[in-house]
């Protein structure tokens, strides 16, 4: 073989272990009466990178790879993003510190940029580093026809937020994820009348996407996969006629459908989550629709962590989830089931989906 | 004498296997008490940041200690490549995620880890071996 040659061949399988996303390619879909649609896009969701700082400028290793990695891949990205929102929990500890960190490795993404509140980013200073850098939590713009809101859904009552001794103290009992100290999300009376206002001169028939760090739904209260004022912030988006919530917090693929909202969770960069239901003390509701995603191998670092690329086309997203050392999922949104459905393991389940 | 002391000896061992059948209220609470001093030894050494190098918790990816699967062990670990006690896992991942050092298997956390996990996952059946 030539050297001209060899080097082809070596650029090509370079190509396909760096690439992995050209799998991925996200097509743009027609319509389903076959008419090509104007308003499709794609944007791309990086969320729960948990930097969580050591001493100084070191921070946990393990974590700050899956940030990168995530960016990385998401800079290859072809097409490229329209934008890539971050899902919240930057941080571990709210830190400024750990903030600072998060927006410096954030700041190589070669799209915009949107940014959305986690309680991790907000319990130690209640937001207040992470507004300095990143404006409102709560925030709505229109991309292509779509309107899309981003909401601060992790709010509690003030008598929590004032029961404690220090600020780290409120902190750590949030960001244990199953400290019984902690107390259940919310979106919030203000918040709520906000979003009213929001989407009052919106046409019903406008596709409507949803940012949420928390679920909108009530799945597992003690872990805060819960949002108490859920169905509340979902009477509000019952009038129209196509709804898509895109939660994070929960570190795995879930996904549901509740009269017109379609519910995706999306995946953590940093650490999987066991699905609650794994926790055989406590009852959990965990969206039937849901197909498990594999068991995560912890030798894997990166094994049940990642990120997503997301197609919007009719108003609907389909959700590619880019999971290294794990196959890649596809959760598409079903038009002649009308509802958000994993495209290979919808129907067949395989052994590492089974949870015990 | 021979005799004698063959009777000695069937005396103390009946007194004493009499004696092993009774157990009072107070012992019954006295082991309660340690028992759950112990789990609950377990749990604050599942939340230490100083458990490890780099201030990550157990519970942060094992909530509730799920996902450890107390039941399964001893088990064909594969990533082991033997088989190996959950104790032998618990030092995996304080070596790795954790980034620390690993524990006598008898160091009194690792016996208080243990305590906590498996009171976590109580009711569910053992299945020793199971993947």
């Amino acid at each position: 073989m030539k050297r001209r040659e060899f080097m082809k061949q070596v650029s090509i399988v370079a190509a396909g272990t760096i690439l992995p996303m050209s799998v991925i390619e996200v097509a743009f879909a027609d319509n389903p009466d076959g008419t090509k649609s104007g308003e499709n896009f794609t944007f791309a969701v990086i969320s729960d990178a948990h930097l969580q700082q050591i001493k100084g400028a070191k921070f946990v290793r393990n974590w700050d790879m899956g940030l990168k990695r995530a960016v990385a891949e998401c800079n290859l990205m072809n097409p490229k993003p329209d934008f890539v929102l971050f899902g919240g929990d930057l941080a571990q500890l709210g830190k400024a510190a750990e903030i600072d960190h998060g927006a410096e490795i954030l700041s190589a993404l070669r799209s915009p940029v949107k940014m959305m509140m986690g309680e991790h980013d907000y319990y130690l200073d209640l937001g207040e580093h992470w507004m300095k850098r990143f404006g409102e939590p709560h925030y709505s713009f229109d991309h292509k026809g779509t309107h899309i809101v981003v909401l601060n859904s992790i709010l509690v009552d003030e008598a929590w937020i004032n029961k404690w001794k220090t600020p780290m103290e409120r902190m750590q009992t949030m960001a244990g994820l199953d400290d019984p100290n902690g107390s259940p999300f919310m979106v919030g009376l203000a918040q709520r009348e906000w979003l009213k206002k929001d989407l009052e001169n919106i046409p019903k028939d406008t596709p409507i996407i949803v940012f949420s760090h928390s679920p909108l739904q009530k799945i597992y209260k003690g872990w805060n996969f819960w949002t108490d004022d859920a169905e509340l912030v979902q009477d509000i988006l019952k009038p129209f006629d196509k709804v898509n919530v895109i939660y994070a917090h929960v570190h795995q693929i879930q996904y549901n459908k509740i009269g017109n909202i379609a519910f995706n969770s999306v995946m953590s960069t940093a650490w999987p989550w066991p699905y609650p239901e794994t926790y055989k003390k406590a009852k959990s509701y965990l969206p039937k629709l849901t197909v498990h995603m594999n068991r995560a191998d912890p030798f894997f670092e990166r094994d049940a962590t990642g990120w997503q690329m997301i197609d919007v086309h009719s108003g609907r997203v389909d959700l590619h989830f880019l999971l290294p050392h794990n196959e890649n999922r596809i959760v598409a949104y079903n038009e002649k089931t009308q509802q958000p459905e994993d495209v290979k393991y919808q129907t067949e389940q395989i052994p590492p989906q089974k949870h015990y | 004498m021979k005799k004698m002391t063959m009777y000695l000896y069937s005396l103390i061992f009946i007194a004493g296997a009499v004696h092993a059948d009774e157990f009072t209220q107070q012992d019954l609470k006295l082991w309660k008490v340690e028992y759950e001093s112990v789990v609950h030894k377990g749990r604050k050494v599942f939340i230490d940041p100083k458990l490890g190098t780099n201030t990550v918790t157990c519970n942060e990816c094992h909530p509730n200690a799920t996902n450890t699967h107390p039941e399964t062990y001893p088990k064909f670990q594969k990533q082991l490549g033997k088989v190996a006690t959950m104790a032998e896992m618990i030092n995996w991942c304080i070596a790795n995620p954790l980034e620390g050092k690993k524990m006598a298997l008898d160091d009194p956390r690792m016996i208080a880890l243990i305590a906590y996990i498996t009171e976590e996952r109580r009711g569910v059946t053992l299945e020793p071996g199971k993947h």
